[in-house]
């Protein structure tokens, strides 16, 4: 079975994030980035169909040169081969663009069987890009899911949403974006950590998905950040000790703020 | 005036409060048109009426309600052909951004997801979203195509307007390739009498401090008509329901109140509630990162402090 991860490079969520002056764009410079938290769980998944039966796992990422350390992460867990599609042109992209270059990398890649994502980035936090790959590819969108089963070709997923929990089914090939409930990432061992020095990543830009650079970009994009302002940190209320008390004056807070 | 499409929130016709939240915004934009996929119109009639929808589109079919999002999109973006409208509002969840998603590619429409206001401005729409964990507020516009836009629980405080709610039943082509993804089995979510935790106006989380007892969180919350919420830590151990997850990786809550009981307050928890308009925190651990959000903070057991406020709020309420 071919497998292919996306996954994304993202300033890391402990740090201070912000957004370029100059062109409303997020800051993926200035800001430490590591591969996305959620996307793990995609690459745990990948690897551990892989390992069930005979398959191989290509990790495929779209971003700017630290990028690849996103792909490097993956390679050290399992992953077979990278796939890095960098090109300045696609800075500014929003999802809509970026689902287009990813799904034209996944067809030079080759027809996988499967195609495998975390259910939303930790920057960006919309939760579209699956979707929008399925629509594109004309794939079965089998997202969210909890719990995943292959047999043969196919595929079952539980997915939760807030009324129910539901079972979805369909067959490969098909895309499949993973819950952070779906399984346990392992962390790289060091014989993982030194095979993936061996492990080959390819490098591609627009020209080689034959993608015109005025279709992605920032003045491509269907949305505009006009503009933006950092919330002002909370200021630290009043902090008690609970001296036999404790609950009384939460209470008596609450009352104060009209709650009761 | 044009119409505003709002996908409507319903189980089997119960209409669910983003849903008034959705036409309230729609009549800033234009003339609300609900859409109303599924059975059970006739419940959800009076709902949509009562909060201003002009019109009811009605898409009853098997085929769109059996299979997951592609349908629902398919369908959509037949009615922004034939209706061409101001914008399309849809619920910020899971599914709702799937759908708009779709919709976005298939209308070559710009797409804004989790926004927590939109209002109409200078022609045409903007909208204000909470992002970085709720570090930064932006204000974003669609600049092709129809604005499609996913709407956050507790965005708008809902108008009630008497629309005619007019309805039509739409007949809707859906592709083969809108079928790959069947919904075989749905195991409705067990009712728990409190208010689902992205709408509520209070929630009352608990953490790592409970030790799996959630028995002072629930009866606190209780007291006060709350949603009960979790932590990661509490949900991974088995604790709570995935469902009541509050964080980066569940749910995003903006309520009133919001109590975090025995939550240290990682980044993680923080993304999921740090825009709640007042926060209260309970802890053991002076140096808990929570209480540097706090409006009002209690350095002690939630053994002893939840029960001895459950009975004060029951007091105070008589």
């Amino acid at each position: 079975m071919n497998i292919v991860v996306c996954v994304k490079y993202v300033p890391d969520a402990q740090s201070d994030r912000t957004f370029n002056e100059s062109d409303n764009t997020t800051d993926r410079v200035g800001v430490d980035g590591l591969l996305s938290e959620l996307d793990e769980y995609a690459v745990e998944e990948a690897l551990k169909l892989a390992e069930a039966g005979e398959g191989e796992v290509t990790v495929l990422t779209v971003g700017p040169d630290q990028a690849a350390d996103a792909v490097k992460k993956a390679l050290q867990m399992g992953a077979d081969k990278g796939v890095h599609v960098n090109d300045k042109a696609i800075h500014g992209s929003d999802a809509v663009a970026t689902s287009l270059v990813l799904a034209e990398a996944i067809k030079k890649i080759g027809a996988p069987d499967l195609v495998l994502t975390g259910m939303a980035s930790t920057d960006g936090t919309m939760s579209v890009v699956p979707a929008m790959l399925a629509e594109r590819l004309g794939l079965p969108q089998i997202t969210f899911a909890s719990e995943l089963t292959v047999e043969g070709t196919a595929v079952k997923i539980r997915r939760d949403g807030d009324a129910a929990s539901e079972t979805i089914e369909g067959t490969l090939p098909a895309l499949v974006s993973v819950t952070d409930q779906i399984n346990e990432p392992r962390y790289p061992s060091f014989k993982g950590i030194m095979a993936a020095k061996k492990k080959p990543v390819e490098t591609w830009s627009l020209g080689d998905l034959g993608i015109d650079p005025s279709q992605v970009g920032l003045d491509a994009a269907w949305t505009k950040v006009e503009s933006f302002q950092q919330r002002p940190p909370r200021q630290q209320g009043q902090i008690v000790t609970d001296e036999g008390d404790g609950g009384t004056k939460l209470a008596e807070f609450l009352a104060a703020q009209k709650f009761i | 005036m044009a119409e505003v499409l709002v996908l409507v929130d319903h189980v089997d016709g119960e209409v669910r409060k983003t849903t008034s939240e959705l036409l309230t915004i729609a009549r800033r934009l234009g003339e609300p048109s609900a859409v109303f996929i599924g059975t059970g119109f006739d419940a959800a009639k009076e709902a949509l009426a009562q909060y201003g929808a002009e019109k009811v589109y009605r898409i009853e079919s098997a085929d769109v309600t059996d299979y997951l999002v592609a349908p629902k999109a398919e369908a959509l973006a037949q009615l922004v052909a034939s209706a061409s409208p101001a914008a399309v509002l849809i619920p910020s969840n899971a599914e709702g951004k799937e759908i708009a998603a779709r919709l976005a590619i298939k209308t070559e429409s710009g797409i804004i997801t989790d926004a927590v206001d939109v209002q109409a401005e200078g022609g045409g729409v903007s909208t204000t979203q909470s992002v970085f964990a709720g570090s930064y507020t932006v204000k974003a516009t669609v600049t092709k195509g129809t604005p499609i836009i996913a709407v956050k629980p507790n965005s708008a405080a809902p108008e009630a307007v008497q629309g005619a709610a007019a309805d039509e039943v739409v007949e809707v082509t859906v592709s083969d390739a809108a079928k790959t993804a069947k919904i075989t089995d749905r195991q409705p979510k067990a009712a728990t009498g409190r208010p689902e935790l992205t709408e509520a106006a209070i929630v009352v989380s608990g953490g790592r401090g409970t030790g799996g007892d959630f028995s002072k969180v629930e009866d606190f919350a209780d007291s006060l008509g709350a949603a009960v919420g979790a932590s990661r830590a509490a949900v991974d151990a088995g604790w709570y329901p995935h469902t009541n997850q509050v964080g980066q990786t569940g749910k995003q809550v903006s309520p009133q109140l919001y109590v975090a009981a025995g939550i240290s307050g990682a980044i993680q928890h923080r993304a999921g509630m740090q825009t709640s308009k007042t926060i209260v925190a309970v802890n053991k651990d002076e140096e808990a990162p929570i209480f540097e959000l706090v409006d009002f903070g209690v350095v002690g057991d939630l053994f002893t402090v939840l029960p001895q406020a459950t009975e004060a709020v029951k007091a105070a309420k008589g």
